[in-house]
């Protein structure tokens, strides 16, 4: 029988970016990214969603204890992204373009790098209320 | 009299920082927000008209033309830019949701046309900070 389920944690971080590809001119960068372009930043209150799949553990009941996860995504995701600017001031977005797609990769492969792989495990990454993005896509 | 509310949002950079202190200083009193390299919000604008429904329309003013306003004097100042470099309203202020609040008001009432009375200015910066302005009370 399939006793899975889905545990989700919930985390956010503000930080500033630009949408930019160095290879192109300037009016290519505004053409395609327009206001997201902008060479002064702008920024966002990102939300973090980490959903966690796996069998209630026998002993606890819990697939994966919330607070420990609230732990790991905020040492090694939000400590790295609050109040930053990703352009500028993160490793991993210094020859990546930090679109949200790119930001929910980065976020997954930090993450699973943590996390027993005996649990599936998806993000979901808010830039705005309206624009959200997962990964893996299933 | 009833209140009616327009929600706009925008997007933007900014940093907390005055630059009479050194960097230690801004750093003790403004925490990471002092980030030197910026950080950024989704910034959530509450407009809140007053008056007595038009007998005519029933509106206290029309919330389409509210909104066209709004964006054209403040929205398009203030989205995708940087608070602190881009915007001519907020130059040489420090660019707190306070400050920026009171810039707004200033920004948009000269703009209004005279038988609407703004009451209320609420500023979003992150779903648990806001601020609230009234105008010179």
């Amino acid at each position: 029988m399939n006793n899975k389920v889905a545990v989700y944690r919930k985390e956010h971080f503000n930080a500033a970016h630009r949408l930019n590809n160095p290879l192109w001119d300037d009016a290519t960068n505004q053409k395609v990214f327009g206001k997201c372009n902008n060479p002064h930043y702008h920024g966002h209150n990102y939300e973090l969603i980490v959903k966690l799949t796996g069998e209630p553990n026998e002993a606890t009941g819990y697939v994966y204890d919330l607070k420990l996860l609230s732990d790991l995504i905020n040492e090694n995701v939000i400590e790295k992204f609050d109040h930053k600017n990703l352009n500028e001031d993160t490793a991993e977005f210094k020859n990546v373009n930090p679109t949200a797609e790119n930001i929910v990769i980065v976020i997954y492969t930090i993450l699973r790098a943590k996390i027993d792989l005996k649990f599936n495990l998806q993000i979901r990454l808010y830039e705005t209320e309206r624009n959200f993005v997962e990964y893996p896509a299933n | 009299m009833v209140y009616i509310t327009r929600i706009e949002h925008f997007n933007a950079a900014h940093k907390l920082f005055n630059p009479n202190w050194s960097r230690e200083k801004n750093e003790e009193v403004f925490g990471k927000c002092a980030n030197e390299n910026w950080h950024g919000h989704n910034f959530e604008l509450y407009v809140t008209l007053k008056g007595e429904p038009n007998p005519d329309t029933g509106f206290v003013y029309d919330v389409k033309k509210l909104s066209i306003i709004v964006k054209e004097h403040v929205i398009d100042k203030l989205d995708h830019k940087n608070l602190n470099m881009d915007v001519d309203f907020m130059a040489g202020k420090l660019c707190s949701i306070e400050n920026l609040v009171i810039g707004i008001w200033q920004q948009l009432a000269p703009h209004l046309p005279q038988e609407v009375q703004l009451h209320c200015l609420k500023l979003y910066e992150t779903p648990r900070i806001f601020v609230e302005y009234y105008g010179e009370i």
